[in-house]
């Protein structure tokens, strides 16, 4: 039959870079096809122009066979076209019908709430998206926002429905959920474009594949029963992917990091983190696995003294530094590789050397008694921008001008360079593209080897798999796990509060 | 120093102060913060007593007002909303502006009119409702009762209509109202206008009705400045402006007015046109301001009310993805 | 973004549009060029509301340029408006450089100079100490005046979160209000508004005291205050670029929280800078008092506090830029005194301040003529 929706020859640009080259994407009525391909290869750049959000330079988009132009995301969506985000769209202080109706012209000028709060949960019921038309966005679970973010296209009578990486928040038994809504509203009649850079997905839910590779096609439609996950490596990365990183096995030391009953709450004043008890011996590198949300960037920030803990002690190598400051887990040797590198890691406007002697700088040689001594300064960035093979123009430029890859390398150089004894290193590949992921892997190892202890927080399991000597799981703020080994169903029933003897079970 | 006399009084001063607060409030509300209501309400107040004037039509001046504040808001919108820059040097740079382009184009107006401008009503029944009637609804200013229209009318406009939904949807997180086709920038821009004109109008209410004249600088003698304390002091809720509003109004009649009586609470009355006391008199509506900025802030803090989530950010549709 | 609707049909369209794309590269060029169109395009704006309100802007403007730098005794008198311009400039740019919006220099000034008056006046100092002992205690008074100026709206923001724009507003009016207390009551001089005039030994030695020896410099009236102004602005530039403190500042300024995660304590810089801030904008107060007026009245300064502002901002948070900026606002303050009307000064510093940030935008996008394509 013919093609439900056909984009031809887009080409998309920005400055410094060409996100489409002369892309062709085809989708036909009534599939799921996945858009595959590494952070930064284009994916959702493309939807986007067929959400209405970007403009394309070159190339035409065709609707049910005729052209269409698009002004505006509401313009995609009166077509019936409509893009979940990564990020989600919602608006967290109101309600989920009043998310629902956002930017519609109905109701015309008074809310009555109560009757759209009904037509709300008699939709939800006709898709098997459960919500509380009432409750407000910040009390909801991130999976359930997602259900809300569906609802709201599904609403707006839309037929084609894009999903931008829409596992990334969520646990292996949510995502199972997610791919019995996805195949439920396909046979209600919707198509399902799904973008992932996640292979074992992709292969999962697919009825075809497109994969794009730094802004090009380099397979269009194609069916996975036909090809293989090492096939579909290559087609994203054009290279033979190292899946095994070297790892040698080693005995690991004294115990570095200890926690003992550490209890802390979050933003909310909500208990984040209860009685945790947690050792990290020296040279090696502990994995915590757990979906976001569960208390990770609450330990990270407690052990940098980030954050006050309510109730336990935090010790590094024997010296107590519970509820102490940030200077003071500096001063002690650790090193923190933030979670959020662009609003937390870096300061955008100014330069690279002043963004890499932020620890260093009360110290000499860079501090000279109350002085900065800028040649000292200068001297160590250029020293680490070799080392750590930074790209810009000079170590005089603005980090906010870094791509994201440069930018984790920058906080790298910064972090590694002072040969810390404890690391903690939080997402340190989010957002990253393949070649910048194995260095990081790499690095992290060369700490270990050289006898840092790690803890190491990550949403990719394959990560913590690869690098882990000893994996954690966390679920809602306690450790469920400790040391339970690298298999997948085991690891992720936990990551959802499954108990270790349904874990054993799930796995025989 | 009879309380119904103070709050009487109090009510014109306060109403000056809710329309430039409520004002304010819109535009917060939909993200952008403008400090320059000193000047809209300084180009306002000449705007108003020169048509006045001139014409002798009030309502024209009003009109007049109400559209030059709005225009000189726009100015404040471009830079902020298109430009991208920073709302607090906006803001700052129009209070130059708009004073500066008052005291120039007021160059020569006349100074006189002790009489208000404008007509005073007195409702018939509530008027008779003893203590609340003498004060809210006998003998005041048309515009007194706009006021009282307008607190109303703004609460439920913002919480329980679309257009105000997608108001506060705007301040809160305007990538997903755009992503959802709210046209952030034209939502901005209105609610600034909307802004500018309510500041117009709150120095019409100074020129024309509550100390009709024309006194350079003295005219405002600080009341925008005022006002965006009380924005924040009302947690963005019109009620609570019209509170804060009504309340610093009563405390500058107070303060005139308690300077006049030899005994005060059977008391010798220290502030009895005592020249030196007199001046610690005239700080006190700044340190009212400040007080309640801080009971303000406390409660935001402890009851999570806060500014709209997006409130003095610039928003960019993003191009390296939302 | 082209689609295959037939565009014959369309009406004419220009052959050229405008294209918008955020900067990747800043020369160094750039940024004081669009800086000094945006100076320029302002002052023809001020021309043409000059024209409408019935001046004649050229005069104006040709005024102005003679009766700023006309002569060497118009010059000195320049440099002496200039003074409290450094200073408060120099106050303001120390304070935004953290994004602390210290809009209360001008009370802050008000305090410097009243705390610099109450060592004459109270009899701190008497009155035949040597003149370097005065004009010592009235700097370290005028100095701790105007930080504990600004000490009330950093402990505000640094414990109770409260907004520092409104609390250093407000505490300009307290000042104001607390000098004339004093000016009105205490030390009225003969029941006027202002105090007695102070002694020889409270007044800084000015180019004129010289003028015996070199007859050139009589009648200049700029003294000692200006030295100490550019001494206080290149000190100030020093903390902020060479000094550990100066990088913690710069680096809360730019983020927060990236300062948080380097250990940097952000509420105990808060009270900090805003008390060197206010320290900076008292010793102005200071200055004016021994430099120019001698004695404590009410009207010490046209606004000096609020042209900082603009000042600081101009000179891109740089004190030592802040110099040059002065004496050029210096001048238009000296020579505005006799353009009627009064407001223009003050107008003119508006559209100078709008130009300046509506041009910012030049240095994050780039605007280009492109060919439209068919």
């Amino acid at each position: 039959m013919d093609n439900l929706i056909e984009m031809r020859g887009i080409t998309k640009r920005f400055p410094g870079v060409i996100a489409n080259e002369d892309v062709d994407f085809k989708l036909r009525h009534g599939e799921i096809h996945a858009l595959l391909g590494e952070n930064g290869a284009g994916k959702s750049t493309l939807m986007s122009v067929l959400a209405g959000l970007y403009r394309p330079e070159a190339g035409t988009v065709l609707v049910r066979g005729n052209p269409a132009t698009f002004n505006s995301p509401r313009d995609a969506i009166d077509l019936g076209i409509g893009m979940i985000h990564q990020h989600f769209t919602l608006i967290q202080s109101q309600t989920v019908t009043e998310n629902i109706l956002l930017g519609l012209d109905e109701p015309r000028f008074l809310m009555r709430l109560s009757r759209y709060d009904k037509q709300m949960a008699h939709i939800g019921d006709q898709f098997g998206l459960q919500v509380t038309p009432d409750a407000k966005i910040w009390q909801l679970s991130v999976g359930e926002q997602q259900r809300v973010e569906i609802l709201k296209m599904l609403y707006r009578g839309v037929e084609v429905l894009i999903m931008d990486e829409p596992t990334s928040v969520l646990a292996p038994q949510e995502i199972d959920e997610l791919f019995k809504t996805l195949r439920s509203m396909v046979a209600e009649g919707k198509s399902i474009v799904f973008i992932s850079h996640k292979l074992h997905e992709v292969m999962t839910i697919a009825d075809r594949i497109t994969v794009l590779r730094q802004g090009k096609v380099t397979a269009a439609g194609i069916d996975p029963a036909t090809t293989s996950k090492a096939e579909l490596a290559n087609l994203m990365v054009g290279r033979k992917v190292l899946f095994e990183l070297e790892k040698i096995d080693r005995e690991p030391g004294d115990v570095v990091l200890e926690l003992a009953g550490v209890s802390a709450d979050n933003d909310k004043r909500l208990p984040a983190l209860r009685s945790i008890d947690l050792k990290v011996r020296s040279g090696e590198i502990v994995g915590v696995a757990g979906v976001a949300g569960n208390g990770q960037s609450e330990l990270g920030e407690v052990i940098t003294g980030l954050r006050t803990c309510t109730s336990g002690s935090i010790r590094v190598n024997g010296k107590d530094v519970t509820n102490r400051s940030a200077r003071t887990s500096i001063d002690f040797g650790v090193a923190h590789i933030p979670e959020d590198r662009t609003h937390v890691g870096t300061a955008p406007n100014l330069s690279i050397t002043d963004n890499v002697i932020m620890k260093k700088y009360r110290t000499p040689p860079i501090a000279r008694r109350t002085l900065l001594d800028r040649d000292a300064a200068q001297k160590m960035a250029e020293g680490l921008k070799a080392e750590y093979t930074i790209l810009a123009p000079s170590v005089e430029t603005p980090t906010r001008m870094l791509s994201g890859g440069n930018l984790q390398r920058v906080i790298l150089a910064r972090e590694l360079s002072s040969e810390p004894t404890l690391l903690i290193a939080m997402q340190p590949t989010r957002g990253l593209d393949v070649g910048a992921i194995e260095g990081v892997q790499r690095m992290l190892l060369e700490q270990r080897d050289e006898g840092a202890a790690i803890l190491l927080v990550s949403e990719e399991l394959e990560e913590i798999f690869t690098l882990s000597d000893r994996i954690v799981v966390v679920y809602e703020g306690e450790i469920v796990a400790d040391g339970v080994e690298a298999d997948a169903a085991k690891v992720g029933l936990l990551m959802t509060g499954g108990s270790h003897e349904a874990a054993e079970e799930h796995a025989a | 120093m009879d309380p119904i006399i103070i709050l009487h009084a109090g009510l014109a001063t306060g109403t000056v102060l809710l329309f430039a607060t409520i004002g304010e409030i819109f535009a917060e509300r939909s993200g952008i913060m403008n400090l320059g209501l000193e000047g809209m309400m300084l180009i306002g107040a000449m705007a108003a007593f020169s048509v006045t004037v001139a014409t002798g039509n009030g309502w024209l001046g009003i009109a007049v007002a109400m559209l030059a504040g709005g225009a000189l808001s726009m100015l404040h919108g471009v830079v902020t909303i298109h430009f991208q820059a920073d709302q607090v040097v906006s803001g700052l740079a129009l209070t130059f502006l708009g004073v500066g382009l008052a005291l120039v184009l007021g160059e020569g107006l006349s100074k006189a009119g002790t009489i208000s401008l404008l007509p005073r009503l007195t409702i018939p029944i509530l008027s008779l409702i003893p203590v609340i009637g003498p004060i809210f609804f006998t003998n005041q200013s048309v515009l007194v009762y706009v006021g009282y229209l307008l607190v109303p009318f703004s609460w439920f406009y913002i919480n329980r209509t679309r257009p105000g939904m997608h108001l506060r949807a705007v301040g809160e997180n305007p990538s997903a109202a755009d992503a959802m086709g709210v046209n952030v920038y034209r939502q901005r821009y209105a609610y600034v206008f909307v802004g500018g004109l309510l500041a117009g109008l709150s120095g019409a209410t100074i020129s024309l009705a509550v100390s009709p004249g024309w006194f350079s600088e003295l005219t405002t003698g600080g009341l925008g400045w005022i006002a965006v304390g009380l924005v924040i002091f009302a947690a963005w809720n019109p009620w609570r402006a019209a509170f804060g509003a009504y309340a610093f109004g009563a405390l500058r009649r107070t303060i005139l007015d308690i300077q006049g009586p030899q005994l005060l609470l059977g008391l010798r009355n220290p502030f009895f046109f005592n020249p030196y006391y007199g001046f610690f008199l005239q700080m006190l509506p700044f340190v009212f301001v400040i007080v309640v900025l801080i009971i303000g802030s406390r409660e935001a803090v402890r009851k999570r009310m806060g500014a709209p989530a997006a409130l003095g950010l610039p928003y960019v549709r993003g191009e390296r993805g939302l | 973004m082209t689609s295959t609707t037939t565009d014959a049909r369309r009406s004419f369209r220009f052959p050229l549009e405008l294209q918008i794309e955020p900067r990747m590269d800043s020369p160094r060029w750039l940024a004081p060029l669009v800086s000094l169109v945006a100076v320029l395009l302002a002052l023809v704006m001020g021309a043409v509301v000059l024209a409408l309100v019935g001046g004649n802007p050229f005069r104006a403007y040709a005024h102005i340029a003679g009766a700023a730098f006309g002569s060497l005794g118009v010059f000195s008198d320049t440099l002496v408006k200039a003074t409290p311009l450094i200073f408060t400039g120099t106050a303001c740019a120390v304070a935004f450089k953290m994004k602390l919006w210290n809009i209360g220099a001008e009370g802050q000034f008000f305090m410097g100079a009243l705390g610099a008056s109450i060592v004459i006046l109270a009899g701190v100092v008497s009155e035949d100490a040597s003149r370097f002992v005065t004009l010592l205690a009235m700097a370290v008074a005028g100095a701790l005046f105007g930080a504990a100026w600004g000490f009330i709206p950093g402990i505000l923001k640094a414990r109770l979160g409260v907004n520092e724009i409104i609390t250093t507003l407000m505490l300009n009016y307290i000042a104001f209000a607390l000098v004339n207390y004093f000016i009105f009551g205490i030390w009225s001089e003969g029941g006027f508004q202002m105090t007695r005039t102070f002694q020889r030994a409270a007044w800084f030695p000015r180019l004129s005291d010289l003028a015996e020896q070199f007859p050139i410099m009589r009648g200049l009236t700029t003294h000692a205050g200006f030295i100490f102004a550019v001494v206080v602005a290149i000190i100030a530039w020093y903390i902020l670029f060479r000094s550990l403190w100066g990088y913690e500042i710069r680096l809360i300024g730019d983020n927060p929280r990236a300062a948080k995660y380097a250990g940097i304590k952000i509420t105990r810089n808060t009270v900090l800078v805003l008390m060197l801030s206010g320290g900076i904008a008292g010793l102005g107060g200071m200055s004016e008092i021994s430099g120019v007026i001698h004695r404590l009245q009410s009207s010490i300064s046209p606004g000096y506090g609020f042209t900082g502002i603009i000042i600081a901002w101009l000179a891109k948070l740089n004190p030592l830029l802040v110099i040059p900026v002065s004496i050029l606002f210096g001048g238009l303050i000296l020579a505005g005194r006799e353009i009627q009307p009064a407001g223009v000064p003050r107008l003119i510093q508006g559209i100078i301040l709008f130009m300046l940030i509506a041009s910012e935008v030049f240095l994050r996008y780039r605007v280009r003529l492109v060919r439209r394509t068919a």
